[in-house]
């Protein structure tokens, strides 16, 4: 048995891309190039993260109409202001910083109530205790058609409040450092960890009542 | 050895699934997931959950969504050059 890094290395599997280090090196000289007006230079950032902001916005709205609203406002918003991009943090982290900015407006808006606490404080300690010791059906996403996987994971996120949901999908879906998630949200190390563990908790939680055997 | 009980494994769950445990209480966990079936079940279930949302098949960008963006961002970029 071997900890959970694993599901790093499951999430570079399935999503077949190359690590973040060499991207790294190469994005870095894209966006000079796009800044110093080559346009397919742009187009070849957007190539690269267009799937994964999508999914990002599917994730932080829930509805596949906000999500192409966030996926569309992030990137024109990233062309327009590229100049102004200093270049101190990845260009990805740069995105994903708009497109969580995106994403959280669209649910304010959608709200009767003018915030969605992304910063506030929120009882960090009291993970919901596991009600559900069932062990689940061998390989669930071979059950379900894709559509149906997808109603039934989205349901379960959206049962999250965003700032649990939030620091789940920057963490273990897009693979976001403790750090970067802290930096991109404005709360700390300690409250990106507890809310990860809650997020995971709950999400498990949830899943098992579908996944669970019998 | 010390040994662990299983509201200290729930607990420990999360820093186990990210590689983060000191190595002391790290076998003393997998101990305990050895011959605890509960605790395996809730462990294997939460490192699933992980899996299957990161599951890079689900959630595609729509074809027609992706040239909506490609359009206006070139555009964008005409009118820039004018």
């Amino acid at each position: 048995m071997s900890p959970g890094s694993v599901a790093t290395q499951d999430r570079e599997k399935s999503m077949g891309e190359p690590s973040p280090p060499t991207l790294a090196k190469d994005e870095s000289a894209l966006v000079k190039e796009a800044k110093a007006g080559n346009y397919e230079a742009f187009e070849e950032l957007v190539n690269r993260y267009e799937k994964k902001i999508y999914r990002l916005g599917l994730n932080i709205t829930g509805t596949p109409e906000d999500a192409e609203d966030v996926f569309q406002e992030t990137f024109l918003k990233a062309f327009e202001h590229l100049p102004e991009f200093r270049e101190d943090s990845r260009f990805y982290t740069w995105l994903v910083r708009i497109a969580i900015n995106e994403g959280l407006m669209k649910l304010r808006k959608r709200r009767s109530d003018k915030l969605v606490p992304i910063q506030d404080t929120v009882d960090e300690e009291g993970a919901v205790l596991p009600q559900d010791f069932a062990d689940w059906r061998p390989n669930p996403e071979e059950l379900y058609a894709r559509t149906e996987l997808e109603e039934i994971l989205q349901s379960s996120a959206r049962a999250l409040p965003p700032i649990f949901r939030t620091v789940f999908f920057l963490r273990d879906v897009e693979g976001l450092s403790t750090e970067e998630t802290a930096d991109l949200l404005d709360i700390s190390v300690g409250a990106v960890k507890a809310r990860l563990f809650r997020a995971r908790m709950h999400l498990r939680e949830e899943l098992s009542k579908v996944f669970k055997r019998g | 050895m010390n040994l662990i009980n299983c509201l200290d494994v729930f607990h420990q769950i999360s820093t186990y699934l990210d590689g983060e445990l000191d190595e002391d209480l790290k076998r003393r966990l997998e101990g305990h997931l050895k011959g605890c079936s509960h605790c395996k079940a809730v462990f294997d279930s939460t490192r699933k959950t992980i899996e299957l949302y990161c599951d890079g098949r689900l959630f595609p960008l729509p074809a027609d969504v992706r040239d909506r963006l490609h359009r206006a961002l070139r555009r964008k970029w005409a009118e820039k050059q004018k």
